[in-house]
């Protein structure tokens, strides 16, 4: 039992980023509503952000700035984090809501023709 | 069309704070290299503070203050900062991206780097900058002369 | 202490998702979702990620719902009820996904391991050398500005394409 307990405790994490892009990916595939899917969209991509940050994580570890100390070699990687995710992601975000954008300007463009965001009503209309 | 907001204490904050969320955006640009911040960072900031003021004081008066088209060139000029300092490597006969040729009198090695990666932080600032306000400035007028539903 | 809060975090985020989705009215659920960008940055200044965060809570619960409320300003408020086609698929595809998925995490390395392969390549000679080589004590910004300035460059050029998409696809020339 307590053998389980600590196998979940250094896996639940994952397994919570895998519950949030289940539901982005659910809100996607079932929802029939195109901003529906776009929320979805934005949930799935945070979901995976989220994991790629999580590979940074360090037991005790705190913030990848260094000190003066960096110069005479005294920095142990094990204690900070590991700053390459955390370098990948920040752009990986500003990113994402640049597509954003773009995504809603399409979103626009069809309610402009079809005026709804439903996709069946869309495909009624085609 | 987003109208100025009703009430008069929010156009009044939001005058008022514009500036300083404007000069917090410059600081977190400039102080990249040592705390939390960057061009990412400082360029989403300075995004939000137009937006906020399209908010509250209305669409019409980020129209007075930015045009749409000089908001553009402003973005392709942050890419085109970042592109030709990296550019000055292959230039100046070191790798692309290589900071190191940025070396000025009493400017070299590390300092060079760090000078290097300040001013591309300042293109990606712009860039961001640019690109999110003129993103937000397309989306809000999209409407514009049609009907309500 | 740092574990109670990311596990409160953690249960508030699937809270939200779950609004974001289940909440008919667009306004609603894009507003669930701006506190989920919110609740999104402070997990990941909890993680360490402070950069990352800084950008989450201005981008996730900032600017992204301004774009969102911008698009309805001139579009439909609500979601219509009615129940999804082929709900009984789409559960199953997403049950079989989440099973794989969740199969697969037995291959992880326990989360937080300083010796995982993900921190032990690379990453260390950033830490050691970064301050030396580049002149900033902020690795996450030596690694984004200089050791992985090709990333940015290419990302700054994606983020003004869509800008410029953005421009293009809203382009009404005036009547």
């Amino acid at each position: 039992m307590t053998e389980l307990l600590a196998y979940a405790a250094a896996r639940y994490n994952y397994w919570v980023y895998i519950l949030l892009m289940l539901i982005g990916f659910y809100a996607m595939v079932a929802h029939g509503n195109l901003l529906k899917k776009v929320i979805g969209m934005n949930i799935f991509q945070t979901a995976i952000i989220l994991f790629f940050l999580s590979t940074s994580a360090k037991r005790g570890g705190t913030l990848p700035i260094v000190g003066p100390e960096a110069l005479a070699g005294g920095v142990a990687p094990a204690q900070l984090m590991n700053p390459l995710p955390h370098a990948l992601m920040l752009t990986a975000i500003v990113v994402m809501v640049a597509t954003l954008g773009v995504a809603l300007a399409v979103l626009v463009k069809i309610y402009r023709r079809y005026r709804s965001f439903e996709e069946d009503v869309i495909l009624d209309r085609l | 069309m987003i109208r100025e907001h009703d009430s008069v204490i929010v156009r009044t904050v939001v005058r008022a704070l514009v500036p300083f969320i404007q000069l917090f955006a410059l600081y977190v640009v400039f102080h990249g290299h040592g705390s939390p911040g960057g061009g990412f960072q400082g360029g989403v900031i300075l995004a939000a503070s137009y937006i906020l003021i399209a908010l509250a004081l209305g669409r019409a008066e980020l129209d007075r203050l930015v045009q749409e088209g000089a908001v553009l060139v402003l973005g392709a000029l942050g890419v085109l900062i970042f592109a030709l300092t990296g550019a000055l490597g292959p230039v100046l006969g070191a790798p692309l991206l290589d900071y190191e040729v940025l070396s000025l009198p009493g400017v070299h090695g590390p300092e060079a780097r760090a000078l290097g990666i300040l001013i591309i932080e300042i293109g990606v600032a712009i860039g961001v900058a640019g690109a999110l306000t003129l993103i937000f400035c397309r989306l809000a007028k999209a409407g514009e002369g049609e009907g309500a539903p | 202490m740092s574990v109670l809060l990311n596990a409160l975090f953690l249960a508030l985020l699937v809270i939200l998702a779950v609004a974001a989705v289940r909440v008919r009215d667009l306004v609603g659920a894009v507003l669930a979702l701006s506190a989920y960008g919110l609740v999104l940055a402070l997990t990941w200044a909890g993680m360490g990620a402070v950069d990352v965060a800084f950008t989450e809570a201005v981008v996730g619960a900032g600017a992204s719902t301004v774009f969102f409320l911008a698009t309805l300003l001139r579009t439909v408020r609500t979601e219509q009820v009615r129940l999804p086609r082929a709900r009984a698929a789409s559960l199953a595809a997403v049950l079989l996904l989440g099973g794989l998925l969740f199969l697969a995490t037995h291959e992880f390395p326990s989360w937080g391991d300083p010796a995982s392969p993900a921190s032990v390549h690379v990453s260390p000679r950033y830490l050691r050398l970064g301050y030396e080589e580049t002149g900033a004590p902020n690795i996450v910004t030596a690694v984004l500005a200089d050791y992985r300035g090709y990333d940015t460059l290419i990302e700054t050029v994606v983020i003004f394409t869509a800008a410029l998409a953005c421009w293009v696809l809203l382009w009404r020339p005036k009547a």
